[in-house]
């Protein structure tokens, strides 16, 4: 049972963290000096089919006329009915069905790149604690990887790959004359395009790692028990085999915060590669001036974290026993 | 006077601090993109944004990081905009420090309801993707400064000091000596000025390293997205322009490649400093032989 409750504490956290998400959502916007959003609104009064666009939950959220319990009220009743109101950029379409058209593009950049770097820099890491000169050549990297910015490493790949040597396609999520199929050349067209915005987010977030495992692989072999297994004569290779799976468990729970610097990663790496995915989107939100889209995507961005942090947990809780004991309650 | 007894108090760790290899290689890269940041300026005849006549050309003797195409010389955008980029992350740094420090100790030391609320406070807003809340909070800033931008930063970034040093305050509260001074009747103001900040402080200035890292970092995501100060120049500024205007495409790599190395260089040295002190003051790490 403790599994159970553990998990529902967590949602109660996430919950909250939906809640004051929502509200920063609607607050921003509504209390910062030059009323953005009125003028954001004005426009829409120009364009045709704007009554549609006036009479949605989403736009009265931001009616400057009603109380402002009225206007928070209807901001919630707009985002459970999934109204997100209309993009100004893209319009008339729903900002809803841009983001969700964006997402999976986030997706299938974010996951892989975290779950590889992940399996990789704890991989690195593990090898260079073992090994004194690996270590010493090893770990300059690591640090200079994890302390370049996302999208310079983009910049760099793309001067790389698509200038120097141009083996790859500079820009988009595949060629403009294709159209998305279950073809092998679609398939091979699309993974030419998504490589090097992959790389980008794998690469940094490989130093990250790798650093972590390293450290935590050394300090588990000062510990107690190290040292005990030691002095009774405990093979090396055993010592060690200990030490990393103590070492992992921070490791998973790191998982959790890198989630959403991946996310800002990939929004920067995104713009370099023209990459069709959420931070492309809030790229063209912005030099717009269409803050509903930017707004949904502020959203959808906040959601996505939240599922995936909620994930990691119930991973966390399966692997480590001693989670699930905690919350059995002080026996346990 | 408080600096001499902590100073005497930690003679022998700050020996090892001299010694420590990894302190010595990230202070002395540190000390030289510094030198840039103050003294470079005075080393060149352009501004920053002023045209020279050379448009796109590549390093040269007279312009050492060439220029761009609307004829900017590259060595002085970068020597200016990484002072910038370096003023946004110290205020940005120290404004985040300050607030994580703050709520951590209060959390960690008055514990209760108070640590709850603020634990709750906290993992909220660690959760929330700081560089998503940034745009939303920046693009409605109408005229952003330098200023307003390490605000901006400092009052988003704080969360993980926040629960790293509740952690380190929970630790540091249970030990002998605070049991002892406040067995002795020592009044609480006294018991956290003497007894704790100084067994803090190497802490907090670890903090501090990385709280500065990450602002420069966060500032130069927000520049790259076009959410920069609206005048003048950084490090995000340069990117920007040069992936808007395709400088990688056009093969002028002395655009886009120099200024982000300057900053993954500059992090790297803040990185490696805060390594070799973990190592010294947290021995466990240190490696033998």
């Amino acid at each position: 049972m403790g599994l159970i409750r553990y998990i529902g504490k967590k949602a109660v956290i996430y919950l909250a963290t939906f809640f004051v998400a929502v509200t920063l959502n609607w607050a921003i916007p509504r209390f910062m000096p030059g009323n953005p959003i009125g003028i954001l609104l004005s426009r829409f009064a120009t364009l045709p089919e704007s009554a549609e666009v006036m009479y949605s939950y989403f736009t009265q959220a931001f009616g400057l006329d009603k109380p402002l319990y009225e206007q928070y009220i209807n901001f919630w009743r707009a985002l459970l009915n999934g109204d997100l109101g209309v993009s100004i950029y893209l319009y008339p379409q729903k900002v809803r069905d841009i983001v969700l058209e964006a997402l999976p593009y986030d997706i299938v950049l974010i996951v892989p790149a975290v779950i590889v770097s992940w399996i990789v820099g704890n991989w690195l890491g593990a090898l260079a604690s073992t090994n004194r000169r690996l270590d010493n050549i090893l770990m300059p990297i690591f640090y200079f990887l994890t302390a370049s910015p996302y999208f310079w490493m983009a910049i760099v790949l793309a001067w790389v790959f698509t200038v120097t040597i141009p083996i790859f396609p500079p820009s988009g999520a595949y060629s403009p004359g294709i159209s998305p199929s279950l073809s092998l050349s679609f398939i091979v067209d699309f993974l030419k395009h998504w490589i090097l915005p992959f790389l980008s987010l794998l690469l940094v977030m490989l130093g990250g790692w790798a650093i972590g495992m390293r450290n935590m692989i050394i300090y588990e072999l000062e510990s107690n028990y190290s040292r005990y297994m030691e002095a009774l004569g405990a093979p090396n290779r055993l010592i060690l085999r200990y030490a990393f799976r103590n070492a992992m468990l921070p490791q998973i729970t790191g998982l959790a915060l890198q989630i959403g610097l991946a996310v800002a990663g990939a929004i920067t790496t995104e713009i370099v590669f023209s990459y069709p995915g959420l931070g492309y989107l809030m790229l063209q939100a912005i030099q717009n001036q269409d803050y509903f889209l930017m707004q949904g995507a502020f959203l959808v961005i906040v959601i996505m974290v939240l599922i995936s942090n909620f994930v990691i947990d119930i991973v966390y809780a399966i692997v480590d026993p001693r989670v699930r004991y905690t919350y059995t309650g002080e026996t346990g | 006077m408080m600096l001499d007894r902590i100073m005497e108090r930690h003679r022998e760790t700050l020996i090892l601090l001299r010694r420590n290899r990894k302190i010595k290689a990230g202070a002395s890269i540190l000390a030289v993109i510094l030198a840039i940041a103050v003294i470079g300026p005075y080393t060149t005849e352009y501004g920053p944004l002023e045209y020279t006549g050379a448009i796109g050309e590549p390093p040269s003797s007279r312009h050492p990081l060439g220029t761009n195409t609307f004829g900017y010389d590259l060595y002085s955008q970068v020597v200016y905009g990484l002072r910038s980029s370096i003023l946004i992350g110290l205020l940005g740094g120290i404004l985040a420090t300050a607030i994580g420090v703050l709520i951590g100790f209060i959390s960690g030391y008055f514990g209760g309801i108070i640590d709850e609320l603020l634990m709750m406070l906290t993992n909220i807003f660690l959760v929330i993707p700081t560089l998503a809340l940034l745009i939303i909070i920046a693009a409605y800033i109408e005229h952003r400064g330098i200023l307003i931008e390490s605000v901006i930063i400092g009052l988003t970034s704080w969360p993980w000091t926040a629960r790293a040093v509740r952690a380190n305050t929970l630790s540091l509260r249970n030990r002998e000596f605070v049991y002892l001074a406040r067995m002795s009747g020592m009044p609480t103001r006294s018991i956290i000025l003497r007894e704790i900040a100084p067994n803090m402080l190497s802490y907090i200035i670890m903090v501090f390293i990385l709280q500065f890292g990450g602002a420069i970092l966060y500032a130069v995501g927000l520049d790259f997205i076009g959410l920069g100060p609206t005048k003048g120049i950084s490090l995000g500024v340069i990117l920007q322009q040069a992936v808007l205007w395709n400088a990688v495409q056009l093969g002028m790599w002395w655009w886009a490649i120099p200024p982000g190395l300057l900053i993954a260089l500059l992090l790297t040295s803040l990185y490696v400093i805060n390594t070799g002190l973990d190592e010294v003051l947290n021995p466990r790490l240190r490696r033998q032989g």
